[in-house]
């Protein structure tokens, strides 16, 4: 075994957490009724600041994001610091958006984002293609973890898929018996783990490279800053601007990260969060800039790196530079923090996929249980969903599940008019929703097909002028106002705003 | 109107062509890059502002 200290340092770290998992099943229970759903799946919404912000944290910050974006920074350069801009913007939109959601959310049971679209539109469907937006976007999402993982069992030179197949099936069990609260604990280790890391390598990393003007005087010319426009060209300017905003548009409404905030005790701890939080993005900002410090230092020529950066490209970038700066017990707690930093966030998309599953396709469509039956039914596509990601990587190449990650960003965008606005405004009707979703989800996919689903920009021309943007951010504005001119229509034809089981009340 | 503070946090975070250049550089970081961390904590000092100023400390 070429990195056995290593090796060892990160079986018994993951290991340890994995049984920790376990224990977590009566933890912050307060006593409540662990057969119900709004415990298992939402931890019984008593979270406090504290425990919030490393759930929010450790869900949203995930270990893909921790490898992919140091990667981006490496390969393609200064577009990859866009993840600042992007995880500066979601704070604001926290503030804003989710205290009131959570209030209307506590008032009427809701425990998943679509619950709360089919109370305020009284429209199932409507519910359903938000919900189903949800879950087909986490899948790649959670396959993407996987990835992250295999990444790093790799870099120790473990051999095959016996270790990952093995967590996955762990965090299986303790996500069966503990729900919400067993990723809830881990990712307090988890954090610990990654900021104790982060910043180890800040410290010393620049230190054995001469300090950060050596590092960023080895970045090529073309890669340090984006590139100028051309005249008449808005070029990668509104590049970098859109693909942020559009991100941070976006990531509250993933399922997972949906139900980290819904998770929370009440408004006032979303509201410190938003204030707390950012703490993370200065460590991702740290972190990506590891991606410099893998080209300053010139991993991707030395011999002993040859095989991985073949096998993982880019994404290799970061494991490389750790296992050459640090003596082997430290990458083990390195590598182990990445690899928990996965764990965290698969566990908490399964249960947030499974929660929608459950309040909003078996129990509209299918059969409407007991309490009892309810949190079984969670239960079990939890699992599905876990083993579904794990097939999925075993069977698929990884490629792909980056691509579908990248379409599933343009699609969960495309639930923004229905959760987001609605949060503030009833003047949309459901089904003008369903056909804006419908038209954003369909000219997103066609974009993405153009780019043959690996630029996640296109180059709009409008009356000479190009205007390159995220393809989610054009398409929900797409989306939005098509829903906007279809209301006033659809509420001539048939008025749905008799339908909102909300009222004014429940939101302040 | 507090709330024009998080609107402030979008312009700053969102004036690519202002923070798109490498001078000045501070501790050895090209602008681009120290202005953007940068943006961070002030991002959240100034939504903390926002949070005292409408907090009236109701329930959590």
């Amino acid at each position: 075994m070429p990195h056995a200290t290593a090796s060892i340092v990160f079986f018994l770290l993951v290991s340890a957490v994995l049984v920790l998992g376990f224990t977590a099943s009566r933890w912050q229970s307060g006593g409540g009724d662990l057969g119900h759903i709004e415990e298992w799946g939402l931890g019984g919404r008593r979270f406090g600041t504290w425990v919030s912000w490393f759930l929010i944290g450790g869900d949203a910050y995930t270990a893909y994001t921790f490898i992919a974006i140091p990667a981006l920074m490496f390969g393609a350069g200064a577009l990859g610091f866009f993840a600042m801009p992007y995880t500066v913007l979601i704070y604001p939109i926290l503030y804003v958006v989710f205290p009131r959601l959570w209030r209307v959310a506590k008032a009427k049971g809701y425990i998943t984002g679509p619950e709360f679209v089919r109370g305020r539109y009284g429209n199932r469907w409507l519910a359903l293609a938000i919900g189903g937006t949800g879950i087909l976007a986490t899948m790649p999402y959670i396959a993407l973890q996987l990835i992250g993982m295999q990444t790093i069992i790799g870099a120790l030179g473990l051999p095959g898929h016996v270790p990952l197949i093995a967590a996955f099936a762990v965090l299986a069990a303790f996500t069966w018996t503990a729900g919400l609260r067993a990723p809830a604990m881990i990712s307090i280790v988890k954090d610990l783990l990654i900021y104790i890391t982060v910043i180890a390598a800040i410290v010393v990393i620049p230190s054995e490279l001469g300090g950060f003007s050596t590092i960023f005087a080895k970045v090529p010319a073309q890669k340090l800053l984006l590139a100028t426009p051309p005249p008449s060209s808005a070029g990668a300017y509104s590049g970098y601007a859109t693909l942020a905003l559009g991100s941070a548009m976006a990531l509250f409404l993933y399922p997972h990260t949906m139900t980290g905030i819904l998770s929370a005790a009440g408004p006032r701890v979303i509201k410190r969060n938003a204030v707390l939080l950012p703490a993370y993005s200065l460590l991702l900002g740290l972190l990506a800039l590891m991606g410099f410090m893998a080209l300053a230092a010139g991993v991707r020529s030395m011999p002993q790196f040859a095989d991985g950066f073949a096998k993982y490209g880019a994404n290799y970038a970061v494991p490389a530079l750790l296992l050459n700066a640090f003596p082997g017990w430290f990458v083990g707690v390195a590598f182990g923090a990445i690899a928990i930093g996965a764990l965290v966030p698969a566990a908490i998309m399964a249960i947030a996929s499974a929660n929608i599953f459950t309040r909003d396709i078996w129990t509209q469509f299918i059969h409407s249980p007991s309490h009892k039956g309810e949190t079984l039914v969670a239960k079990i596509f939890a699992i599905f969903m876990v083993v579904g990601a794990v097939a999925f990587i075993l069977a698929i190449p990884s490629a792909y599940a980056v691509q579908l990650q990248l379409l599933g960003g343009m699609w969960i965008i495309q639930t923004f008019p229905a959760v987001i606005l609605s949060v503030f405004t009833r003047a949309f009707n459901g089904w003008a929703l369903l056909a804006g979703w419908v038209v954003g989800i369909a000219s997103a996919t066609w974009l993405a097909a153009e780019n043959h689903f690996t630029g996640a920009i296109w180059a709009f021309h409008i009356l000479g002028y190009t205007l390159p943007s995220y393809i989610a951010l054009a398409t929900v504005l797409l989306n939005t106002a098509v829903a906007a001119v279809l209301s006033p229509v659809f509420h001539a034809i048939a008025d749905d705003r008799g339908q909102d089981e909300t009222t004014e009340a429940d939101y302040a | 109107m507090i709330r024009i503070l998080l609107f402030l946090i979008f312009v700053l975070a969102l004036a690519v062509p202002f923070f798109n250049r490498a001078a000045p550089a501070l501790f050895g970081f090209p602008f681009f890059y120290w202005y953007q961390i940068l943006v961070v904590p002030v991002g959240s000092l100034l939504i903390y502002v926002v949070y005292r100023v409408e907090d009236h400390g109701e329930a959590e």
